[in-house]
C-alpha cells in the first residue's frame, strides 16, 4: 500500500536526529523506572552526568571504558560493511590476552614503547586468528559467522579459565591470574603527559583507538580492499561476478574484526591490569555491536557511541555511590535500556520520521513515489 | 474520444477508427480526465481510455511513462487527483484493492504475491477465507479451482507447493487468485517479463480463452511484439500522457515504437557483413553443472571469431545462463577449455572472472541489478567494479576517487548515461541507463573478446537502439562478441551467426540471413515439441 512508500532519511537525519531521539526515549524510560522505586530522575541523570564528565579522573575513567568499545565497536562494524556479523568480538578479545600476556612478560624489562607495539601485534594475531577461524569456515565450509563466532566466545573462555588457571598462574598465588608486568613493560597512563587525567586508567591505547578510527575510516573508503569488501557486504553476486574471491575477502575481514576486538587485551592487560585476570572483557565485545549500530559502521559515529557507553558505564558506578538508594543492578537496568533503545530497537522512530519528512517536503514525496514504481517496473 | 492529438496526422485515421469501434454500453471500464501529480512530476496528465468489454487491450509505453500510475488509480492503490472512474457505465470512486475487486477489477502484478512454501490452493484461498477454520474454505476454494480449471483451461495440481512449480504455473496461481475474488476485469502488468517464449505462448492462451469467455484483459507491456500478438486494441502513453488509442489490426510496431518514443525508431538493426578474422574465443568440450549439481551444459565446444557476433538462441533455461557464468569465469566448469587467442584461460576458484577480465574477456551480465551492478552503490562506483585493481584507479592500495569518479564522468557523456550524475545511486537510475553502465565498463576496457547475456532485457526501445548500435560497432573494431538473448528478434538481428541451444547442447547452427523464424523455433525446441514453434510461427507476420 501506498505506505510503504517511504524516501530513505536524510543523512544528517538518519545519522543525528534519529540516535539523539533513541537515546532521549531511552533516558525518559530510564527516568520512569527511576521515579517508580521513589528516586529522583533529575538527580540522577544529573550524578551520571557528572560521575562520567564531572572532572578529569571522571572524565578518564569514562574515556579508559571508551576504548574498548571503539575497538570492538571497530570490530562489528568493518566486519559488517562487507556484510558478516561478527557477534565474536568478546571471545576475540578476550582470548587475545593470551597473546599479549604472552609477550608482555618475557619482554617486562624492556622500556614500554617496545614493549607496546610487540604487544599490539601479539593482541592482533591471537584475536585475529580467532576471527579467521570462523572466517574461514564461512568461506569454505559454509557454516554461518553469526553461529561459529557465538561458539567460539565460549571455546574461548574455557581455554582461558584452562590457561590461567593451570599454565599462567604462578606457584603460590590462589587468585586465578597471571604474574605481574613488571614496571617498566607497563603502558604509560595518559595522565603521565596530562595532569588533569590524574592516575585513572586512560593509558596509551587511546591513542591506538583513535588512530584505528582513522585507519578504519581509509580502510573502507579509500581503499581497493575496502571498496571490494562493501561490493561483497552489498550483493556477493556481483562481486563473484567483478571476480573478487569472495572467500578471500570473507577471510581477511573477519581476521582484521577478530585483530580489533584483540586490541581490547593490550588497553586491558599492558595498559590497566599488568597481568592476565579472568573475565577482563565485561562483556565489551556485546556493547560494541550496540556502539557500531548507534554509530552506523562510521568510525565518527563509533567514536561518539563508545564515548556515550563509556560514560554510562563511569556514571553509571558513580550514580550508586551518589544515590545509595539506585543500587548497582539499577545502573545495569538503565544500561541495557539505551542499549536497548539505541542498538536493539534503533529503528523504531524511523517509519515516523520518513513520514513527517514526506509531510515536509512533496518534492520527496514524489521522488519516492517514482523511485518505488521503477523498483516496480514502468 | 476526446484525447488531444499530439503527434503528427497518421493518427487521425485509426483514431476515428477505434472510436467508432467504442459503443457506450460495451465498456467495461472508462477512465475520464485522469490527473495524478506526485509533487512536481505530472505523472498522468487527462487521461481518457475506454476498454471495450470481452477485450484485450493493450497499454504501452516507456519506463517511465504513467502505465503503472494509471493502472494503480483504476486497482485502487492511488487515488486520482481528479477525474472519473466508471466501471460498466457506473462511475466510482475506487477507494482500495479491495473496492477494486468487489467491483470485479484484478490485478496480476509484475512481482508474484504468493507464499513460496503455501500449497496453491492455500495460496489461492489466502485472504478470502470465509471462516476461522480453514477446512470448509479448502474444500469449497478446491471444487472452485476444479471448475475455473475447466471452464479457462487453467490446469494447476492444486496441491503442489509454490516453490516447486515454474514461474508459467506461479503466474497461473496469480490469475486464478483473481479469478477466483470474481475479478471480470484483469490488469496484467508486465505479465511476460519473466516467462520463457513456451510459458509465454501458454499465457496468451489462456488469456484469448479467457478473453472469449467474456473476461475483459488489460495488458501492461512494452514489448511490441506481444502487442501484436495477443491485444485487440492498443493505448499509447508517452510522459504521462495518452497519446492515442488504435485498432491492433490497424497499426503496426513501428507506428507504436514511434509513437512510444515520439520520434522514429530503427527496430531492426542496421549493418554491414561481417569480416570475421582470427578465432579470438573457443571453447571446447565445455560441461558446466548448476548450483544443484545438475548437468546444464554438455560438451559444448563452438568458436567466435574477430570481427563477428555469434548469437546463442534458445528458450531459457537450456543452460545459456550456465554457459555464460562459466565462461566469464563465474562459474566452475565440470570440464572442457576456454581458450582466448588460442591460450587456455584459467577460471577456477571465486576470482576466476577477475582473471578473465585481465586476459581480455569482458562481460555484460544477463541480470544487471543481480550480477553486473551494486545497485546501492553511486555509479562511480560501479563504473569501476571488477576493475578495481586497474593502475588507472590509482597506485597501490589506496583508491584515487577524484581520478575514479572523472573517468565515470567521461564515460557517462560517451554513452549519454542518464541523469549524468556520477554521485547518484545506481537504483535511481532506469534499466536502460543501468545497462549502459555496465555496457560502458566492459567495452571502454578495449576488450578482445566481449560477453553479453540478454543485451536489452527491460531497456527501452529508445536505448535498444543505442545498445545494438554499440555492440555493432566493437564488432566493427575487430573484436569477437557472443551475444546470447531469449529474444529470437534481438538474436537474428544482432548475429552474424546463430547457435541453437537446446536441453545444454548446441543443436545447430543457422545463417541469420537465411534462417526462418520456424527453422530456427523447431531448434530450439529440440526439434520434436511443436507447439511452441508454432505459435511464433503465427506471430511471425507481424514482426518485420
Amino acid at each position: 500500500m501506498s505506505s510503504a512508500i517511504l524516501k530513505p532519511l536524510p543523512r544528517w537525519a538518519d545519522v543525528v536526529l534519529l540516535p539523539i531521539l533513541n537515546l532521549a526515549l531511552a533516558f525518559i524510560v530510564s527516568g520512569l523506572v527511576v521515579l517508580a522505586i521513589g528516586q529522583d530522575p533529575l538527580a540522577a541523570l544529573n550524578a551520571i552526568v557528572t560521575g562520567a564528565f564531572g572532572n578529569g579522573y571522571n572524565f578518564g575513567y569514562t574515556l579508559y571504558y571508551s576504548t574498548n568499545f571503539m575497538f570492538t565497536g571497530l570490530a562489528v562494524a568493518v566486519a559488517a560493511h562487507a556484510g558478516l556479523f561478527n557477534i565474536g568480538g568478546n571471545g576475540q578479545a578476550y582470548i587475545a590476552g593470551l597473546g599479549v600476556i604472552a609477550v608482555a612478560l618475557p619482554l617486562q624489562f624492556l622500556p614500554w614503547w617496545i614493549t607496546f607495539p610487540i604487544a599490539i601485534v601479539a593482541g592482533a594475531a591471537v584475536g585475529g586468528l580467532w576471527g579467521f577461524i570462523p572466517g574461514w569456515l564461512q568461506a569454505k565450509r559454509g557454516s554461518h559467522v553469526v553461529i561459529t563466532t557465538i561458539m567460539f566466545n565460549f571455546i574461548a573462555a574455557a581455554i582461558m579459565v584452562y590457561m590461567v588457571v593451570n599454565v599462567l598462574k604462578p606457584a603460590g598465588i590462589l587468585a586465578p591470574e597471571s604474574a605481574m608486568i613488571a614496571p617498566e613493560g607497563r603502558m604509560p597512563k595518559l595522565g603521565a603527559f596530562i595532569p588533569w587525567f590524574k592516575n585513572t586508567d586512560v593509558n596509551f591505547t587511546l591513542v591506538l583507538a583513535l588512530i584505528c578510527l582513522v585507519g578504519a575510516y581509509i580502510l573502507i573508503w579509500h581503499t581497493r580492499f575496502g571498496f571490494a569488501m562493501r561490493a561483497l557486504g552489498q550483493n556477493p553476486t556481483a562481486t563473484r561476478y567483478a571476480g573478487m574471491s569472495n572467500s578471500r575477502i570473507i577471510m581477511i575481514v573477519m581476521t582484521m574484526s577478530g585483530a580489533l576486538a584483540g586490541m581490547v587485551a593490550v588497553n586491558q592487560v599492558v595498559g590497566v591490569q599488568y597481568r592476565l585476570v579472568l573475565d577482563y572483557v565485561a562483556d565489551a565485545g556485546f556493547v560494541g555491536i550496540a556502539v557500531a549500530l548507534m554509530g552506523r559502521n562510521h568510525p565518527i559515529g563509533i567514536l561518539l557511541a563508545a564515548v556515550l557507553f563509556g560514560a554510562l558505564y563511569q556514571g553509571g558506578n558513580e550514580l550508586q555511590y551518589v544515590i545509595p538508594g539506585l543500587s548497582k543492578e539499577m545502573v545495569v537496568v538503565i544500561q541495557a535500556l539505551v542499549i536497548l533503545f539505541t542498538g536493539a530497537m534503533e529503528g523504531l522512530f524511523r517509519p515516523g520520521l520518513q513520514r513527517i519528512f514526506m509531510t515536509l517536503s512533496p518534492r520527496q514525496k514524489a521522488a519516492a513515489i517514482e523511485a518505488n514504481s521503477v523498483k516496480s517496473g514502468s | 474520444m476526446t484525447e488531444p492529438v499530439q503527434n503528427g496526422d497518421n493518427q487521425q485515421r485509426s483514431q476515428g477508427a477505434a472510436a467508432s469501434d467504442l459503443a457506450q454500453s460495451d465498456l467495461a471500464i472508462e477512465l475520464i480526465g485522469i490527473n495524478k501529480r506526485f509533487g512536481a512530476v505530472h505523472a498522468n496528465k487527462d487521461i481518457d481510455l475506454k476498454v471495450r468489454r470481452g477485450s484485450v487491450h493493450g497499454i504501452v509505453g516507456e519506463n517511465g511513462a504513467g502505465k503503472s500510475t494509471l493502472m494503480s488509480i483504476l486497482y485502487g492503490f492511488y487515488t486520482a487527483d481528479s477525474g472519473e472512474i466508471r466501471v460498466n457505465g457506473t462511475p466510482h470512486a475506487i477507494t482500495d484493492s479491495r473496492h477494486a475487486l468487489a467491483l470485479g477489477i484484478g490485478m496480476v502484478h509484475q512481482h508474484f504475491m504468493l507464499v513460496d512454501n503455501f500449497s496453491i490452493l492455500e495460496n489461492v484461498v489466502l485472504g478470502a477465507e470465509d471462516s476461522a477454520l480453514l477446512g470448509p474454505s479448502l474444500d469449497r476454494a478446491k471444487k472452485e479451482l476444479t471448475r475455473l480449471a475447466k471452464e479457462y483451461r487453467l490446469d494447476v495440481n492444486p496441491d503442489a507447493i509454490i516453490e516447486d512449480v515454474s514461474v508459467g504455473t506461479q503466474q497461473r496461481v496469480e490469475i486464478l487468485k483473481a479469478l477466483y475474488r470474481g475479478a471480470d476485469v484483469l490488469i496484467l502488468d508486465e505479465p511476460t517479463g519473466v516467462l520463457t517464449p513456451a510459458e509465454a505462448d501458454d499465457l496468451f492462451r489462456v488469456l484469448r480463452t479467457l478473453r472469449d469467455q467474456g473476461k475483459t484483459i488489460i495488458l501492461i507491456t512494452h514489448k511490441l511484439r506481444e502487442i501484436m500478438a495477443i491485444t485487440d486494441y492498443v493505448s499509447v502513453m508517452r510522459q504521462g500522457a495518452m497519446v492515442d488509442t488504435l485498432k491492433t489490426s490497424d497499426t503496426n510496431p513501428e507506428q507504436l515504437a514511434e509513437l512510444m518514443v515520439g520520434r522514429r525508431v530503427l527496430l531492426r538493426v542496421e549493418k554491414t557483413a561481417a569480416k570475421p578474422g582470427d578465432t579470438f574465443l573457443s571453447v571446447e568440450n565445455l560441461v558446466v553443472k548448476d548450483d544443484l549439481g545438475v548437468t546444464r551444459v554438455k560438451d559444448v565446444s563452438f568458436t567466435v571469431r574477430a570481427g563477428e557476433i555469434v548469437g546463442i538462441a534458445g528458450v531459457a533455461g537450456n543452460g545459456q545462463s550456465e554457459l555464460l557464468e562459466s565462461v566469464s569465469g563465474m562459474r566452475d566448469q565440470t570440464s572442457g577449455i576456454v581458450r582466448l587467442k588460442g591460450t587456455p584461460l584459467s577460471l577456477e576458484g571465486d576470482d576466476g572472472a577477475h582473471r578473465a577480465r585481465k586476459a581480455g574477456l569482458a562481460h555484460v551480465p544477463e541480470d544487471r541489478q543481480r550480477m553486473g551492478l551494486i545497485t546501492a552503490f553511486e555509479e562511480w562506483e560501479n563504473a569501476m567494479l571488477g576493475y578495481e585493481d586497474d593502475p588507472a584507479y590509482g597506485k597501490g592500495i589506496i583508491l584515487d576517487i577524484p581520478s575514479a569518479q572523472a573517468q565515470a564522468r567521461e564515460r557517462i557523456k560517451k554513452f549519454d548515461i542518464r541523469p549524468a550524475n556520477e554521485r547518484l545511486k545506481t537504483a535511481n537510475f532506469s534499466g536502460g541507463n543501468q545497462q549502459k553502465i555496465v555496457l560502458a565498463r566492459e567495452m571502454e576496457r578495449n576488450p578482445d573478446v566481449l560477453i553479453v547475456g540478454q543485451p536489452t532485457r527491460g531497456v527501452d526501445i529508445g536505448a535498444i537502439e543505442f545498445i545494438h548500435n554499440q555492440i555493432i560497432k566493437m564488432r566493427d573494431a575487430g573484436k569477437a562478441i557472443l551475444v546470447v538473448s531469449v529474444e529470437l528478434d534481438e538474436i537474428r538481428s544482432l548475429a552474424d551467426r546463430i547457435l541453437v541451444m537446446f536441453d545444454g547442447h548446441i543443436v545447430g547452427e543457422a545463417d541469420p540471413a537465411t534462417a526462418t523464424e520456424g527453422e530456427l523455433g523447431l531448434m530450439m525446441a529440440g526439434g520434436t515439441d511443436r507447439k511452441a514453434p508454432q505459435a511464433r510461427v503465427a506471430a511471425e507476420g507481424e514482426t518485420p
